[in-house]
């Protein structure tokens, strides 16, 4: 077990290192400065500037300063836009709020979808079997910028109960919404692959002779069809994981929660790069340990994998 | 000792028969498919939209890029969708023919889609199917690859590209294209693997082929069913994929539309009582993701008899 962790170590570091090198480079071949605007600065200012941000310097100096800062340092530099706030500033003002609608999207959609997923087997052509498949053929075409403004329309302007955006510190009430439409497809998903899986393993010959030594059905599925119906389920968790993240930046857009997703937009617009890719490599570097993370607890929960 | 008539006549018959009844693989995947009920109409309804969104603007009485003054600011009062004014769907807030630029953007989303889908398959069949065959080595290296550029955040790294070198379509195609192919790339490489034991791929290495042909012309047509709902199933994703880029506003560019730009600006509208701005491109977006989820799930069960 351990020589397989280390393994996949192996892996993710050099990941992250061509994730850090591919966004600098991106950076790098930009056409135009930050500094270029519609009104070009005296040469002497930006002369100064270039100084000031280091970008003076060649391109190997400048490469390896970065990934070295950003690495051991977790050090993204200064903004480009925001001359008093450094790209940390920014992702420490965002990024609590986006693992806290995060964390509970993620948690209502695994509790939902595999509840949903297991009583639609479990109950297999009965009309809670056809309701389940139908949200989760309904939910999957609604993806969550079209699912977001459909709330707002509802809660807000129709029934009036739940404010309409904003983040206030993260009370319930401006939790509802931006939870409910980041998780909504992700709960479809796992319903549905719970749903094939439970099937799949109620009709395995363990479950046939739990049955017959007179288990009870509750303990049946309880004890013996859960755990295998969750393999699958837990494959796909790294992917959810990642699809909210990124999800993270519809709902800022659309419930101005003031995640991080809301500053890689504004940063993509007014071509703040250090921002871009302190953010991206943020992303990356949760999704690599994330899939790790989901990697090492497949192989701990399946005692046939071979690692 | 020689067998005697009836007995030859009666086997004639047998062979006879046996050639009217013997179907081919896709004759019986499309005798399946068109049992799907729900597929077929998915398909139906596909065909229609797609009709809709390349011959649609012969039907419009407006240019879709012909901004109405008199309307601006007056858009939810005349601008309400009626045959009268010709504006079938309405208008939206600078005055523009909303049926014109609904047309425009189903064409765009599903030429993205396609598009997007088509560059996933080939790339990813022929990357994945060079991986399988060779093994080994060569198939440790190539879908470590693939491993690697998994797990790069790529909605980012897409992003900060159409950032840096300016946001156009090609750009978008080009990100779409880079990131679609890699599932695609797994689902080869794992088919792959199971045919390329088969006797006809040992014959034709024991022939003495060459191992891009045997790839190309053994292993790549009997990858194909798979490959076929991979793709359907991978074009409503990217459909909402560049949806989702041009609702953040840096996808498909003005004057030209996409259904995701159309919905945005519909979203923002929202609360200045037009609502049809918002109402026809997302029944089109839904009805367009549902149709392509019917059609490729019937696909599904028609080709993928294992999957059932």
């Amino acid at each position: 077990m351990t020589a397989y962790i280390i393994r996949r170590l192996a892996v993710a570091i050099p990941t992250l290192l061509i994730l850090v090198i591919l966004s600098f480079i991106l950076m790098y071949a930009a056409p135009g400065g930050p500094f270029n605007s519609d009104r070009p600065l005296p040469p002497q200012v930006l002369a100064n500037l270039e100084a000031k941000y280091g970008l003076d310097q060649p391109f190997w100096k400048r490469i390896t300063t970065y990934v070295w800062s950003v690495t051991t340092q977790f050090d993204f530099g200064p903004s480009f836009k925001f001359k008093d706030r450094s790209v940390n500033d920014i992702i420490s003002q965002g990024f609590p709020v986006t693992l806290t609608y995060g964390f509970w999207s993620f948690i209502v959609a695994v509790v939902v979808g595999v509840s949903l997923g297991a009583a639609a087997a479990i109950r297999q052509n009965t009309w809670l079997d056809y309701l389940a498949v139908g949200i989760s053929v309904g939910a999957q075409v609604l993806p969550n910028f079209v699912l977001g403004p459909i709330l707002i329309i509802v809660f807000t302007l129709w029934l009036g109960v739940l404010p309409g955006g904003g983040w206030n510190g993260g009370q319930w009430q401006y939790l509802v919404m931006p939870v409910i439409a980041l998780s909504t497809s992700y709960m479809a998903s796992i319903a549905r692959i719970t749903r094939s899986s439970m099937l799949e393993v109620l009709n395995t010959n363990f479950i046939r002779t739990a049955r017959a030594k007179g288990l009870s059905p509750t303990r049946v599925i309880w004890k013996h069809a859960l755990k295998p119906t969750m393999l699958p389920v837990i494959s796909y968790l790294g992917p959810a994981f990642v699809g909210m993240i990124t999800g993270s930046v519809v709902v800022d857009l659309i419930f101005s929660t003031g995640g991080i997703g809301q500053f890689f937009v504004n940063s993509a617009f007014s071509r703040d790069y250090s921002v871009i890719m302190g953010i991206t490599i943020l992303v990356g570097s949760l999704t690599i340990l994330f899939n790790l993370v989901v990697d090492i607890l497949y192989a701990w929960i399946d005692p046939k994998i071979r690692y | 000792m020689f067998p005697n008539k009836a007995t030859v006549e009666s086997l004639e018959d047998a062979a006879h028969m046996a050639e009217v009844q013997g179907r081919s693989l896709w004759g019986d995947a499309r005798e399946r498919f068109f049992r799907n009920r729900a597929a077929v109409v998915s398909l139906i309804v596909l065909i229609c939209i797609a009709a809709f969104g390349f011959l649609g603007e012969l039907v419009a009485q407006w240019e879709r890029d012909f901004v109405d003054f008199s309307l601006m600011g007056a858009n939810a009062t005349q601008g309400v969708p009626s045959f009268e004014t010709g504006h079938y769907f309405g208008t939206d807030a600078s005055g523009r023919d909303l049926f014109a630029r609904v047309v425009q953007g189903t064409r765009i989303s599903l030429m993205v889609g396609i598009v997007g889908a088509m560059v996933a398959v080939i790339v990813g069949t022929l990357y994945g199917a060079t991986a399988g065959y060779f093994g080994g080595r060569i198939d440790g290296i190539m879908m470590r690859t693939v491993d690697v550029l998994m797990s790069i955040p790529f909605m980012f790294v897409l992003i900060l590209m159409l950032v840096i070198f300016g946001r156009s379509l090609f750009m978008l195609f080009l990100g779409i294209g880079l990131i679609s192919w890699l599932d695609m790339a797994r689902i080869a490489r794992g088919q792959t693997l199971s045919i390329k034991n088969k006797e006809f791929v040992e014959v034709a290495f024991a022939t003495g082929v060459h191992p891009l042909k045997i790839i190309l012309r053994h292993i790549v047509p009997n990858l194909l069913g798979i490959v076929i709902v991979y793709a359907t199933l991978l074009v409503p994703s990217m459909i909402i994929f560049e949806s989702f880029i041009s609702f953040l506003g840096l996808g498909v560019q003005e004057p030209n539309t996409s259904l995701g730009a159309l919905i945005s600006e519909g979203n923002k509208n929202v609360g200045n009582g037009t609502p049809w701005q918002l109402a026809f491109p997302l029944a089109f977006f839904v009805v367009t993701i549902f149709a392509f989820f019917f059609v490729g799930d019937g696909l599904r069960d028609a080709l993928d008899p294992k999957d059932r």
